[in-house]
């Protein structure tokens, strides 16, 4: 009987499909709707569906791999080891799409693939160093160790990371992306109204997509583990 | 506590000192890669490359001479020492002793740099305060990552890949604070930067802290 409640639906499969839908709309409406035309940018302001939304979903994840690093320490239960090690692959998955659109773009408006820019670099070195968690995790043998060993060093590069994204915009000069001179939050500002939910539904399409993304990977991660 | 992290420090002292080859080959290294950076630029050009080559040649003295506190350790010492200290006393201990090594290995390489470059920085004085406050930092973030390297059983090259993302925040204050410290600075400004480096220095130390005691048991 509790199959059929509401709560269970939702729980199941409500918010995945939320997901597809608020993706779905965000591509095609992404592509037609009327935007407007600034110099230099043009119509590749459509990026802004697609690119954006990539880098708050790795921000989503990698805060979800974290959280599940803080729960490993303090249960040391197996399956939170997963979820943080499927939620980074998740994550770097989503930053280098993000690179990808975001090099195409700036090949478009700024007119080379990498600028040096505060916001760039900080995403390149959040990756390198989930990268090198990944590397962690191949060089050590005991399943409990190496749990514990990536749990610590998660959670150590999470915070320097986060130090690093703070402090990086005043270090560097100025940024090119819109948001960083100004004290507006993001792109936001200069966005058309109607622009505006077909950007939101996008960014929160692609977390929910994410989270999805994650949930069938810890799934075949622990059948895995079982057939071994 | 005090005590036992006051006697791990000297500990670590009594066998550097006993095994003065690394320590030699500690200031081998800072000197040949001088040399080798001096051969290859014959002249230095600006206060850009002036202060990346410095840093760069700091973070590799720095995975060189740090990792080595923790690889230096046998398995049976190691077992001793948890029966007679805490994890955190421990880390601490190391990371105390680490700095010290690390801020003297800086000031040598600042030395033997400007012998063979023209030193370049107008204020000593905010230069050095960087170079003790960077280094100090720099090596409580090796102490840890040398920690975690160590215990996954891996060697040098871990150790490396593991620091580089990490060391980078604090890089990128550093090489800021040295070129204000090689032209005109605001010395408010300066004194900002500086605090953000001394920030970073406590939250690296509280996280290892706190985190260490997990890498330790086995």
């Amino acid at each position: 009987m509790e199959r059929l409640g509401i709560v269970y639906w939702l729980k199941h499969f409500g918010w995945k499909l939320a997901g597809v839908i608020l993706v779905l709309y965000s591509v095609i409406a992404g592509l037609t709707i009327d935007v407007p035309e600034l110099p230099l940018v043009a119509q590749s302001i459509r990026n802004v569906f697609f690119h954006v939304c990539m880098w708050f979903s790795m921000i989503a994840v990698f805060f979800y791999a974290v959280f599940c690093s803080l729960r490993y320490l303090a249960s040391a239960r197996e399956d939170d080891d997963v979820k943080a090690l499927e939620a980074v692959h998740t994550g770097l998955f989503f930053g280098a799409a993000g690179i990808v659109t975001g090099m195409l773009w700036a090949k478009f408006t700024w007119g080379s693939y990498w600028v040096n820019d505060p916001k760039l670099n900080g995403a390149a070195v959040s990756m390198l160093a989930y990268l090198a968690y990944l590397v962690l995790r191949q060089s050590v043998s005991s399943t409990a160790l190496r749990a514990r060993l990536a749990a610590v060093y998660n959670i150590f590069a999470f915070v320097l990371l986060v130090v690093f994204v703070v402090i990086l915009p005043r270090v560097t000069d100025g940024s090119l992306h819109p948001g960083s001179a100004d004290e507006t939050p993001f792109a936001v500002a200069k966005m058309q109204p109607n622009m505006y939910p077909v950007f939101m539904s996008a960014t929160l399409g692609w977390i929910l997509t994410g989270f999805w993304i994650v949930n069938i990977r810890v799934r075949m991660a622990l059948l895995k583990n079982k057939l071994k | 506590m005090l005590q036992h992290i006051k006697h791990l420090i000297i500990k670590d002292l009594r066998i550097e000192w006993r095994q003065k080859h690394a320590l030699g080959g500690a200031l081998l290294y800072i000197i040949s890669t001088v040399f080798i950076c001096y051969l290859a630029l014959q002249r230095m050009i600006d206060l850009r490359v002036w202060s990346a080559l410095f840093w760069i040649i700091i973070v590799f003295v720095g995975i060189n001479s740090v990792s080595r506190s923790f690889l230096m350790e046998s398995r049976k010492r190691y077992y001793y020492y948890q029966t007679i200290t805490s994890p955190g006393a421990f880390i601490m201990g190391k990371t105390g002793y680490n700095n010290a090594l690390m801020s003297i290995l800086s000031l040598l390489t600042y030395l033997a740099y400007s012998l063979f470059f023209r030193d370049l920085i107008q204020s000593q004085l905010l230069f050095l305060a960087t170079l003790i406050l960077g280094s100090m930092g720099l090596s409580s973030m090796l102490t840890m990552t040398s920690a975690i390297a160590w215990k996954a059983g891996s060697s040098l090259s871990l150790v490396a890949i593991l620091s580089f993302p990490l060391a980078l925040p604090m890089l990128t204050i550093l090489i800021k604070l040295t070129k204000m410290a090689g032209g005109l600075f605001n010395t408010a400004e300066a004194l900002k930067f500086l605090l953000i480096l001394l920030l970073l220095n406590i939250i690296i130390n509280i996280l290892s802290y706190i985190l260490f005691p997990f890498i330790w048991k086995d």
